[in-house]
Order: C-alpha cells, then structure tokens, then sequence
C-alpha cells in the first residue's frame, strides 16, 4: 500500500522552502523504491514548524518539522513513513496543543486536503451548504446568514445579512457578487491561506450568495501580490465548472452563477470597496462616495454584494449547520470565529481561528509564546496599517470588535503585528503617515495633503524641533483627516498615528504624558 | 519584423482579444505587462483607440497602479516588503543591504539590467517576515545572508 506524504504549498511554506523537501522527499522515495503519494496541502497555519511534513499513519497523520532538504534523508532512515521517531517528531498533528485549542470553522479542512482536489472537498463536508440553499427560498438563505450574525470579516464588519437583504430586494435585471481578495493589510493572511488551501470554499460561498440575491456573475478582485493564490483559485474555478457547481444550471436546479478572478494591480486603496469597483470598470481606483450603497447601485451601477474572503467562506458551513450553529460562537455582538493572523515579532506565528472572546494576552503569550526575538513585547498593532498600535496595559482587551471600539482600536480583519521594545514608535506613526501619502487615491484633499504634511511634521517632532507646537498640530492635522476623509484610508490613519503620541509620547521627546496632548 | 512592430503587433493582439470583457482595461494592461515586462508608453495611443477610452484616461490607470511598469524591468524584479510586519523583524536593515548589495534605489534597474528593486506592500507572509519576491519566487525570514544567497542563486540560473 502506498505512503501518503504531506508537504504544504501554502506560499508562506514554500518561502521556507516547501518545493524543495518536497522534491527531495520524492527523489529519496524513489532511491528506496518506496511507493509514496505525495499531496500538497494547504498550511496548518503554524509557521514556526513548516515545512510541517506530515505522514499518514493508522493512528492519524504524524507530524515533522520545520524540515529542511538536509533532513530528508534521515527521516527516512528513521522510518517517518511508518511514524517512526526523529528529533523533528511533533506527534499526532491533531493533538498539537496551537491547533487542538482552535475552534476552526471556516477554515476547518486548510491543511487537511489537497486543495484544489473536489473529491476531497466533497468528501470533507464540501457543497453541503451549497445543496441546502438550492432547497431554500432566495429569502430563508438569506435569513440563515443573518441569524448567524455574521459580519463583515474584512475590517468594516457590516452585518452580511442585511447587506445580502438590501441586494435581494433591489430589482434589477443583474447583480453582482464581489469577492474582496485585495488583502492589502500588512499582518494578515488568512485571506490567502483560504485561496490558497481551500479554494472550492470561497467559489461554494460565492455561489450561495449568488443563488440568494438572484445575482449571475461573481467577480474575485485577487491582488497580484498572491500568484500561488491566482493559480490555486483558477484551478477550483475550472474544475467547478466542469462538474457543474458553476455554469449556466448549477447541479441541475436551472441557477445560472459565473465567475472570474480579476487581478489588481499594487493598489492598497482597491481594497476599499467602492475603489475596488471602479478598479474593477477598469478605471482609476478613486473612492467613490456613498450612497448610493454598492448593494442599490454598484459594479456597473448595478446591485452588488461586496464580500471580504472571510466572510464568503464562512456561508458554506452557516448553510450546512444552520444559523444558530454558527451564532453559537462569539461573545456579544460578535458572532461565530474570527481566524486571527499572528504576525512580525511573535515566535510562534500562524493562523489561529477561535470564537470571538478571548483576550490579546492570551493569543500573544499562551499561542504566540511572546516574542521572537525574546525581547519583551511593547506594542501592537491589530487591524492592519489603519488599526492602533497597543500597549501592554491594553493586552487584556478581548477580542471584540465593541471592546476594540471601546479603546479606540480596531480588530478589523484580525492581523496582529508584535513589535519587541526596540521599535521606534515616532517612526512607526511617520511610516503611517507615509503609506497613507504612497497609497491615497488622492480624491480627498485631508488625506491626499494632509498625509504628506503628516510625515513633514513628524519628522519636525522626531528632529525635536518645535513640540510644543507641533504636537497640537499633528494632532489638528489628524482630526482634519479623521473627519474630511471618504474612505477609511485618511479616516483611519489617525487611528495608528495618534495611539503611537498617546501611549508612546516618550518616543515623540515629551517626557510627561500630559504634555501630549 | 521590427522590435517596435512587434511590440505593436503584441499590444494589438491582446488587447483585441480583452476588449469585449467587462471593464477590460485592467486585465489588458495585465495582459501586455505579462507579455512584455511593461506596457510601453507608445502603446497607449492604440490601447485608448481600440478600447474607446481617450489616451489620458488610458494614461492615467497605468499611472495609477503601481504594478504597472512605464519601463523595461531588469531580468528580474525584486520585490522587498516595507510594510509593518517586516519592519518589526528588521526590514529596514535588510533594505539598506539590498540597496548597498545592488548599488540602487527602490523603482530602479541595476546598470547590467540584470536586477529591478520595488517596494511591495505586503506579501502576506507576515508570520515568516522579513519577506521579498524574486520574480514569482516568495521568500521569508529573509537576512542579509539570505539575501545574498537568494540572488546568487538567481543569478547562477540565468
């Protein structure tokens, strides 16, 4: 009988070198006349440890890693085909305490199958969802979501079923369904990781909203920046189609759903949804202003529902439990998992999907084990370059997007950057003000100036010149962008900026906290 | 045929079979930036022609996005992370090597046109940072050695 041998091809594996233990685990296969099947899975989303080998055993997959080409030869010399110990054994996979303490919805098959494999998404609960919303009225599907309380994974977290309502009840000759791929926040990858290691998920929950708004043509806006991502969804997309999960009659119910992956183009504000549609009409990626709301007059003016990834590839198991399954997770107004990305100085970075509730503290140290570096940790940054950098006396905010609110900070799409007590906070808040100036659409003249005027004055402060006048002016600086902006880009770059002066002051030269203001 | 006749004759034939597609501009400058490494700036009066769009506006997307190239990259383009997460690992160190390394600045070509060096905004290899792209090729946890490693690498494969 023959091995089955895993070896993610997850980008952020092949990064550390995936592609060449893999070929090397096959070559000493074929040296030693062992038969093996080698599958690339998606990650299990612990970075620290891959390449993370696994190796089919009767008692479940046994894992080794991180393993290098170097070590391949005595794995085998150690038997790992039958499970057999090596210095680089980590056990039964499922039994490694980062992922038993998990509770994994939307990303629940990542890393267990071959990711652009439709019998094995089928044979792993795929398209349950989609079978029961060809069951349903339009109006149940969309029920279901909003019992979820589901809400928009992307950052802005809008409740998804009223958005799909809102677009249910336009009438319009055609809709849209927009899945927002331009994962543009630095920190996050969950987004990609669901591309690249579960891709029939996104295409099933497109589908499914789809069917439920009475929508034809679904459009993913992929960022160029994730090619594994491009190849892996164009792959699913096709093999959809050929087994009739898209197309002109989906499984034979006379539901017509088309879809296609459009590439951006390095744009950070083409994240932003109404930018996104203009980019997606093939123009400039201006930010358009609202209203009208994308789900009455978006893409082409039509009705559009606009989806973070996240979002869409949490409808498929909603659909296939039921609502309340789902809303069973969470705590207060946040309902169901959020997959929180672990990120920058943190030793053990990854993936962690857990039901809203627990605190910063708890993911940085009994997940991340602090830092990478082994220095200690002394801010955060949650919700992208837009979210606020945190402090230590804050890491006992649960993970809540009220309690985030409460503080003024953001849990946006759940990526979390750790940054060790070397960091220059005044130099964060300048890079803010910097990425904001790069990356405008340049339609709002608060964020379009002020961001290059934000830079100017903070690098006056960093110089020591003046702060007792420059403080109060970069903090009218940041009122006027927080409140003349369209878009969250200029309407949220205050968020870092002014968290850096009000938690770090001693990094801007003011000695005494009250001086900051 | 003439490089400047190919080059047209490339442009027409993609952007022909693109133009039908909704909101076409985009996957047609994709198209010719796939093809030719960048989308010449003589091409954009054919471009606007064929999709029905003025050459300012036409101008103005690819001036947009910073993926697109207005010149002919080196051989091959490196792409070096500055966002957030790669800065808490020491990207700022890692890009003054890179630059010293190659003798330029970020959006330039080295003399040999051997190497092009871009900023990127996030790779979304955020838990391995430092992270870089050569060509289609992502890299994590990058370091000076690395680095070094990787290009010799590339290099001794052109």
């Amino acid at each position: 009988m023959s091995i089955t041998i895993y070896v993610p091809g997850d980008s952020s594996a092949v990064s550390l070198g995936a592609d060449r233990v893999a070929t090397a685990i096959a070559n000493e296969a074929a040296k030693r006349s062992l038969d093996i099947r080698l599958i690339r899975n998606g990650s299990r989303g612990m970075f620290w440890l891959e390449p993370l080998v696994e190796v089919l055993t009767e008692n479940g997959r046994v894992a080794y890693g991180p393993v290098q080409t170097g070590d391949v030869a005595g794995l085998f010399d150690a038997n790992f085909t039958q499970g057999g110990s090596h210095p680089l054994c980590l056990g039964l996979t499922e039994e490694l305490d980062y992922l038993k303490k998990q509770q994994r919805l939307t990303f629940a098959r990542i890393g267990l199958t071959d990711p652009v494999s439709l019998d094995d998404y089928i044979a792993n609960d795929g398209y349950r969802g989609l079978s029961n919303a060809l069951k349903l009225p339009q109006a149940d599907i969309v029920k279901a979501v909003t019992d979820s309380g589901l809400r928009g994974r992307g950052g802005a977290a809008f409740p998804t079923g009223i958005k799909w309502n809102t677009v249910l009840n336009t009438p319009s000759e055609q809709k849209y369904i927009i899945c927002n791929a331009d994962e543009g926040d630095s920190g996050t990858f969950s987004d990609r990781m669901v591309m690249e290691g579960d891709p029939f998920v996104l295409i099933e929950g497109m589908t499914i909203a789809g069917i439920a708004v009475g929508a034809t043509q679904g459009y993913i806006y992929l960022r160029v920046e994730y090619p594994y991502a491009h190849v892996a969804l164009n792959t699913a997309i096709e093999k959809a189609y050929q087994a009739g999960y898209l197309g002109a009659d989906i499984q034979g119910s006379g539901k017509k759903f088309d879809l296609e992956v459009r590439l951006g183009a390095g744009a950070y504000i083409c994240g932003e949804e109404t930018s996104l549609m203009e980019s997606l009409e093939g123009k400039r990626g201006l930010v358009r202003f609202k209203p009208p709301l994308p789900a009455i007059s978006g893409l082409f003016g039509k009705p559009t529902v606009v989806n973070n990834v996240i979002s869409l590839a949490s409808v498929p198991i909603i659909l296939d439990r039921g609502g309340d399954y789902y809303r069973d997770f969470g705590m207060g107004r946040s309902r169901g998992t959020l997959p929180l990305q672990l990120a920058g100085n943190i030793k053990h970075g990854g993936l962690v999907e857990l039901a809203f509730g627990l605190t910063l503290r708890e993911l940085l140290y009994d997940f991340g084990g602090g830092s990478a570096s082994g220095r200690p940790i002394r801010a955060v940054q949650v919700g992208g370059p837009l979210g606020a950098y945190l402090p230590e006396s804050q890491f006992d905010t649960p993970l809540d997007y009220e309690a985030f609110a409460a503080i003024w900070a953001v849990l946006g799409h759940g990526g979390i950057v750790v940054f060790d007590d070397t960091v220059d906070m005044a130099e964060m808040a300048r890079y803010s003000m910097e990425f904001c100036a790069i990356e405008s659409c340049g339609k709002c003249t608060p964020c379009r100036i002020g961001s290059t005027r934000g830079y100017e004055v903070i690098d006056d402060i960093i110089a020591g010149r003046d702060l007792d006048k420059n403080i109060p002016l970069l903090r009218d600086l940041c009122n006027t962008l927080l409140n003349g902006s369209l878009c969250a880009l200029g309407g949220m770059t205050p968020y870092p900026v002014l968290s850096a002066l009000n938690h770090f002051p001693e990094d801007f030269g003011i000695k005494d906290k009250a001086e900051a203001v | 045929m003439t490089e400047t006749g190919s080059i047209q004759s490339t442009v027409q034939a993609i952007t022909t079979a693109l133009k039908d597609k909704p909101g076409a501009l985009l996957p047609i400058l994709h198209g010719i930036q796939d093809a030719l490494g960048y989308i010449p700036p003589e091409s954009v009066a054919d471009i606007a022609k064929t999709v029905n769009l003025s050459r300012a506006e036409v101008h103005g997307v690819i001036s947009f996005y910073h993926y697109f190239r207005k010149t002919a990259p080196g051989k091959h383009t490196i792409h070096l992370c500055r966002a957030e997460s790669c800065q808490s690992m020491g990207s700022k160190q890692l890009e003054e090597h890179v630059k010293t390394r190659l003798g330029i600045d970020f959006h330039e070509t080295t003399a040999d046109g051997k190497f092009s060096l871009e900023p990127v905004y996030c790779l979304g290899n955020c838990a391995c940072s430092p992270a870089m792209q050569i060509d289609n090729e992502i890299y994590g946890r990058v370091s000076a050695n690395s680095f070094d490693a990787a290009l010799n690498e590339v290099e001794e494969l052109a």
